[in-house]
C-alpha cells in the first residue's frame, strides 16, 4: 500500500468516523471536519505536478487478487492528475460551500457527507487506476454514490425517481463496460489499460475488438449523458445543490469523458471511433442546447447546458482522434481538438461549478429556482448577480473569458476536421460545423435568459416564498474563487497550457507523441479574421435575435408529441417491465414452501442427470466398494426407516423426532467414516435445530388434515424417488471413476507448511478458502437479521418502530 | 401471558443441573474454539455449541433470566462478528499483500509456554460471534414473539 494508495482511500476511510463525530459534536458543522480531506488531497496531487509536467508518470502496485491478474494499480500521468486535481479542488469549494447551504439542524449531515466522501474515494479511484476491473468497481461506486446522493431528499418522490433514473441508464452502461473489459483483456491477455496499449498491433484487427469498443463508447456516453442517454442528467437536479455543483457538471459526468480519452490510445484508430464519438457529441451538443432554451427552472436550465457542453468536449475528444490519421503530425493542427477538449474542460469546471453555485444561492435566499417569478434581484444581490454575468459570459463564448478561448479552438477544430478529405467526409462533412454552430447559437440565447430573467427586469416579491437578500459569505467564496478563475484564465491562458494541458493530451495522443509529434498548445486570443471569427459573429448575432424573439417561437417546443420524447418511452419502458416482472412472478411465486422444493429438485434432477448423461459418467465398477459392516446395516436401515416414517407421521411433534433421529444417524455415519469435524457439527446442528422446532412448535398450527389429490401425492413421490435416484447414481458413478485428481492431495502437502495448521477442515475454512466463510457468515447474519425483521414486523402489525 | 403461565414447568431438577450443564458446555465451546486450529472444533462449532449451551438455559428457565445472565443485544455481537471478519481479512492490506493472506508465528507466553498464534484465529472469533449472535437472535426473536 503505497502513499498514493492512502490518498484515494483516504475519503472513504474518514467517513467512517463521520457519523461518530456528527453525533459528538452536533454544535460544529460536520463540513468543516470533512473540508480537511480535500484540501489535503488537492496540496498532495499539486506536488506532481512538475513531475507530469517533464512527462514522468507515477505507480504503485498494491497485489490484490493477483491470480486473477486483478491488483490495485495506480498509474498517475497528465490526465489523471488533471481530474484527481478538478475532483479534489472542485471538491473543497464544494463541501465549503455545502457548510453554508445545508442548515445543520435540519439536515442528517453524516449521510450527506459520509455518501460525498465516499463519492469523492469513487472518483480519484477511476481516474488513477490502471487495472481496469479496478477502475470498473470505482466506476460502479461512482453510480452508488450518485444514486445515494440523489435520493438525499428521499422523502420527495422526484428525488427517488431521479435517484432510480441515474442508476439505472449508468449501471447499464457500467455492465457494458465490463462487457468490453472482458473481451478486451480476453484478447489482449490483461486486465491492464497499459500493458492492453502496449499489445495493440496484435488485437487491432479481432473481429471483436470493435464490439469492445462499442461497450466501452455505452458506458462513457451514459455516464457523460450523450444523446440519447441524457435523460438522466435533469432528473439528477433533485439532489441538493452542492452535489449539482461538483457530481452532476464538475465530476461524475466527466467521468465518460475520461473513459474516452483513456482509451483513446487503444481504440481511437478505427474510423468507427470518430465517427461515433464526434457524431454523439456533437448531435448532444446541439440537442442539449436546444432544450435548455424551454426550461424554467434554474438547474433545468444549466442541466440541459451542462449535456450540451458535455456534448462539446466529447465531439472534440473524437475529433482530436483525426489526429492519429494525418501523416503530417508536425503542424499540429489536428491535435488542436483534443488541446481544446482539455482546456474547455477546465473551463466548463469552472464556469458551470460556480453557475450551479449562483443557482443554489438564489434558490436558497428566494425559495424558488423558477425564472417566471424570479426577476430584478440585481439590486439586491450584486455579488450573486456578478458571479453570474462571468458564469455566463464565459459559458456564452464572449471575450474576455476562458470559455471564448476555448470556443474559438473547438470552432477551429471542427472546421479543420470538416474540410479535410479524411473518412470521406467532404460529401456530408458540413453537418459538424452547423450543428456546432446551432448548438452555440442556443447556448448563447440561454445564456442571457439566465442573467437576464433572474437578475433584471420586473421585480415579483409577491410569488417569492422568501425575502430576498444577499447570501452569507462563507455560500459567496467558492462560486468567487470559480469566477475569478474564469476571468484568470481567459487574461492568461498560457499559465495551464504547459502545466495541466499538454502533460493531459500527450497521454490522450501518446502515438503523437511517440512519432516525434510535437503537441503545440499556445493559446491566443487573437487569430486575426479567420472564419472562426466570423462564426462568433454570426453566432452572436442570431443569437441575440433569437433572443429577442423568444416569446414569439417558444411555443414551437410544445409542439413535439409527448409520446415520442425519450422520458416517456423510459417511463414506458420501465412500466412494462414492472408490469412482465409481476405476471411472471405471480405465476412462479406462490407462497407455498413445496412449490420452491419441487423446483429446486426438478432443476437438480435435470441437471445432474443430463451432466451424466452427456459426459457418459453411467459406468459403474464393484471393486473399489469395500465389505459393509452389519452396524453399517443396521444405520442404514435406521436411517431409511425414520426418513420414510416422516412421510406417515400425523404429528408435527413426531415428524420433529423423527427428522432428528435422521440427523443423528446421518452424525454416526459421520462417525464411523472418520470424519469428525463433520460429526461435530452435525450433532450440535440436529440440538440447536430441534430445540428452535419445539419453540416455535408452539405458534405452528396443527397440521391440516386437508387430503392432497392423489395425482400431487404421486407426482411428489415421483420427485423424492428421482432426486434418490440421483444421488446414489452420482456417489457411484464419482466412486467407480476419477475425471480429475483429487484436490486433497494440495491441502494435504500444504496445511502445515502455508498455514501452520493441524486440522485441515479447519485451515480450508478460515485459511485457502476464507473467502467462501466470509461470504457464509455474510449470508447468516443477513438471515438473521431477516428473520428478525419478519418477526418484528408481524408484530407491529407492518408499523416501523 | 396466559400461555407463559403455562409453560412455564418449574423443574427442579432441570433448572439445578442446567445451572451446572451450562458452565460445563460452555468451557467445553471455549475448548473447541481454541483448538479448531490442529484438532475437530473451530468458531463455527464453538459458536453453536455456545448457542446450544444458551439455549438449554432458555428452555429450562425463560428468556428474561437468560437476558439477566447474558444482557447482550445479540444483533450487536454478530455485527461485531462481521466486522472482525472483515477487518482481520483486510488488514492484510497495510502490509502490502493481498486480502485475506494470514500471518503466524510463534511467541513464548507465560502460562502458556511456546505458542503459535494466527490472524486465522481473529477471523475465527468473529465466524464464532456471528454464529452465536445469529443463532440467539433468532432464538430470541421467536421466544418473546408468543
Amino acid at each position: 500500500m503505497s502513499v498514493m494508495h492512502g490518498a484515494i482511500l483516504l475519503p472513504i476511510l474518514i467517513s467512517l468516523f463521520i457519523p461518530l463525530l456528527a453525533k459528538r459534536l452536533p454544535n460544529i458543522h460536520t463540513g468543516w471536519f470533512v473540508l480537511v480531506v480535500p484540501v489535503l488531497l488537492v496540496s498532495y496531487f499539486s506536488h506532481f505536478l512538475p513531475g507530469t509536467m517533464s512527462g514522468e508518470t507515477f505507480t504503485a502496485r498494491m497485489p490484490w487478487i493477483p491470480s486473477l491478474g486483478i491488483d490495485f494499480v495506480t498509474y498517475l500521468d497528465g490526465l489523471g492528475l488533471l481530474f484527481a486535481l478538478l475532483i479534489t479542488g472542485i471538491g473543497s469549494l464544494v463541501v465549503l460551500y455545502s457548510i453554508f447551504y445545508l442548515d445543520a439542524k435540519k439536515e442528517s449531515l453524516g449521510t450527506f457527507y459520509v455518501y460525498l466522501l465516499m463519492f469523492m474515494t469513487a472518483m480519484l479511484g477511476v481516474v488513477l487506476s490502471d487495472n481496469m476491473i479496478v477502475l470498473y468497481l470505482f466506476w460502479e461506486l461512482t453510480s452508488i454514490s450518485s444514486f445515494l446522493l440523489i435520493a438525499y431528499w428521499y422523502e420527495r418522490e422526484r428525488s427517488r425517481y431521479g435517484a432510480q433514473k441515474s442508476m439505472l441508464i449508468t449501471v447499464f452502461g457500467g455492465l457494458a463496460m465490463l462487457g468490453g473489459i472482458a473481451i478486451l483483456s480476453t484478447l489482449s491477455g490483461s486486465l491492464s489499460i497499459r500493458e492492453t496499449y502496449a499489445s495493440l498491433e496484435s488485437i487491432q484487427g479481432e473481429p471483436f475488438f470493435t464490439v469492445a469498443l462499442v461497450l466501452f463508447l455505452l458506458a462513457a456516453f451514459t455516464k457523460s449523458a450523450q444523446f440519447p442517454f441524457h435523460i438522466w442528467l435533469p432528473d439528477a437536479m433533485e439532489a441538493p445543490t452542492p452535489v449539482s455543483a461538483y457530481l452532476h457538471s464538475a465530476t461524475m459526468v466527466k467521468a465518460g469523458l475520461y473513459l474516452v480519452a483513456r482509451f483513446s490510445p487503444i481504440f481511437a484508430d478505427e474510423s468507427l471511433w470518430f465517427y461515433l464519438v464526434s457524431s454523439v457529441g456533437i448531435f448532444t451538443l446541439f440537442w442539449g442546447s436546444l432544450n435548455a432554451v424551454k426550461q424554467h427552472d434554474l438547474k433545468g436550465i444549466l442541466a440541459y447546458s451542462t449535456i450540451s457542453q458535455l456534448g462539446l468536449i466529447m465531439s472534440l475528444l473524437g475529433l482530436g482522434a483525426a489526429a492519429l490519421h494525418v501523416d503530417a503530425l508536425d503542424d499540429g493542427l489536428y491535435t488542436i481538438a483534443t488541446v481544446a477538449a482539455i482546456f474547455h474542460l477546465i473551463n466548463h469546471a469552472t464556469f458551470k461549478g460556480s453557475l450551479f453555485m449562483m443557482a443554489g444561492i438564489v434558490d436558497h435566499e428566494t425559495g424558488t429556482r423558477d425564472i417566471r417569478k424570479l426577476g430584478g434581484l440585481a439590486q439586491l444581490m450584486p455579488i450573486s448577480m456578478t458571479i453570474a454575468m462571468i458564469g455566463t459570459l464565459s459559458m456564452a463564448g464572449i471575450p474576455p473569458f476562458n470559455g471564448f478561448l476555448s470556443k474559438e479552438m473547438f470552432l477551429t477544430g471542427v472546421l479543420e476536421v470538416a474540410g479535410s478529405d479524411l473518412f470521406h467526409l467532404p460529401s456530408y462533412g458540413w453537418i459538424i460545423p452547423v450543428l456546432a454552430v446551432v448548438g452555440s447559437i442556443f447556448t448563447f440565447v440561454y445564456s442571457i435568459l439566465i442573467v437576464r430573467r433572474t437578475f433584471f427586469g420586473k421585480r415579483q416579491d409577491d410569488k417569492l416564498p422568501k425575502t430576498p437578500h444577499e447570501a452569507p459569505i462563507g455560500m459567496l467564496i467558492p462560486p468567487l474563487v470559480l469566477v475569478s478563475l474564469v476571468v484568470i484564465i481567459g487574461l492568461f491562458p498560457n499559465i495551464l497550457s504547459d502545466t495541466l494541458i499538454r502533460p493531459a493530451v500527450e497521454a490522450i495522443l501518446p502515438q503523437v507523441v511517440d512519432a516525434g509529434g510535437k503537441i503545440d498548445v499556445h493559446i491566443t486570443m487573437w487569430h486575426g479574421f479567420q472564419p472562426e471569427f466570423f462564426l462568433t459573429l454570426l453566432i452572436f448575432t442570431v443569437g441575440f435575435i433569437l433572443y429577442k424573439t423568444l416569446p414569439r417561437w417558444q411555443s414551437l417546443y410544445n409542439r413535439m408529441p409527448r409520446a415520442v420524447s425519450l422520458n416517456h418511452q423510459y417511463d414506458a419502458l420501465l412500466r412494462r417491465g414492472e408490469q412482465t416482472s409481476t405476471k411472471i412472478h405471480d405465476t412462479v411465486m406462490t407462497g407455498y414452501m413445496r412449490s420452491y422444493l419441487i423446483y429446486i429438485f426438478g432443476f437438480i434432477v435435470i441437471l445432474i442427470l443430463t451432466a451424466l448423461y452427456g459426459f457418459d459418467a453411467f459406468r459403474f465398477a464393484v471393486d473399489p466398494i469395500s465389505s459393509i459392516h452389519a452396524y453399517e446395516i443396521i444405520l442404514a436401515l435406521v436411517l431409511v426407516s425414520s426418513a420414510l416414517s416422516i412421510t406417515f407421521a400425523r404429528s408435527r411433534l413426531t415428524s420433529i423426532i423423527l427428522l432428528g433421529v435422521t440427523g443423528y444417524t446421518v452424525a454416526l455415519f459421520f462417525v464411523l467414516f472418520r470424519a469428525p469435524d463433520l460429526a461435530l457439527t452435525q450433532l450440535v446442528i440436529e440440538t440447536v435445530s430441534v430445540a428452535l422446532f419445539l419453540l416455535v412448535f408452539y405458534h405452528l398450527p396443527e397440521i391440516s388434515r386437508k387430503e392432497e389429490r392423489i395425482p400431487f401425492k404421486l407426482g411428489n413421490a415421483l420427485i423424492s424417488a428421482l432426486v434418490g435416484l440421483t444421488v446414489t447414481l452420482v456417489a457411484l458413478a464419482s466412486l467407480s471413476q476419477r475425471s480429475f485428481t483429487s484436490i486433497a492431495k494440495y491441502y494435504i502437502d500444504n496445511v502445515a507448511d502455508l498455514a501452520a495448521g493441524g486440522n485441515m477442515v479447519n485451515v480450508i475454512l478460515v485459511d485457502f478458502r476464507g473467502f467462501d466463510t466470509l461470504f457464509e457468515i455474510a449470508v447468516l447474519a443477513l438471515a438473521g437479521i431477516g428473520i428478525y425483521t419478519m418477526i418484528k414486523f408481524r408484530q407491529t402489525g407492518g408499523i416501523d418502530k | 401471558m396466559k400461555k407463559q403461565a403455562k409453560k412455564h414447568t418449574n423443574d427442579v431438577i432441570l433448572e439445578s443441573a442446567t445451572s451446572f450443564i451450562t458452565f460445563v458446555i460452555f468451557l467445553f465451546a471455549v475448548y473447541l474454539f481454541f483448538a479448531g486450529h490442529y484438532t475437530p472444533g473451530g468458531g463455527f462449532i464453538g459458536g453453536l455449541v455456545t448457542a446450544s449451551a444458551l439455549v438449554l438455559i432458555l428452555l429450562a428457565y425463560d428468556i428474561k433470566t437468560l437476558r439477566r445472565i447474558l444482557p447482550f443485544d445479540y444483533k450487536w455481537i454478530t455485527a461485531l462478528g462481521m466486522l472482525i471478519a472483515v477487518l482481520t481479512a483486510s488488514g492484510a492490506l497495510l502490509f502490502n499483500v493481498p486480502f485475506f493472506t494470514h500471518a503466524h508465528d510463534y511467541f513464548t507466553l507465560p502460562l502458556f509456554g511456546k505458542t503459535s498464534l494466527h490472524t486465522a484465529m481473529l477471523f475465527d472469533l468473529g465466524v464464532y460471534l456471528v454464529v452465536v449472535g445469529v443463532t440467539m437472535t433468532i432464538i430470541q426473536t421467536i421466544g418473546e414473539s408468543e
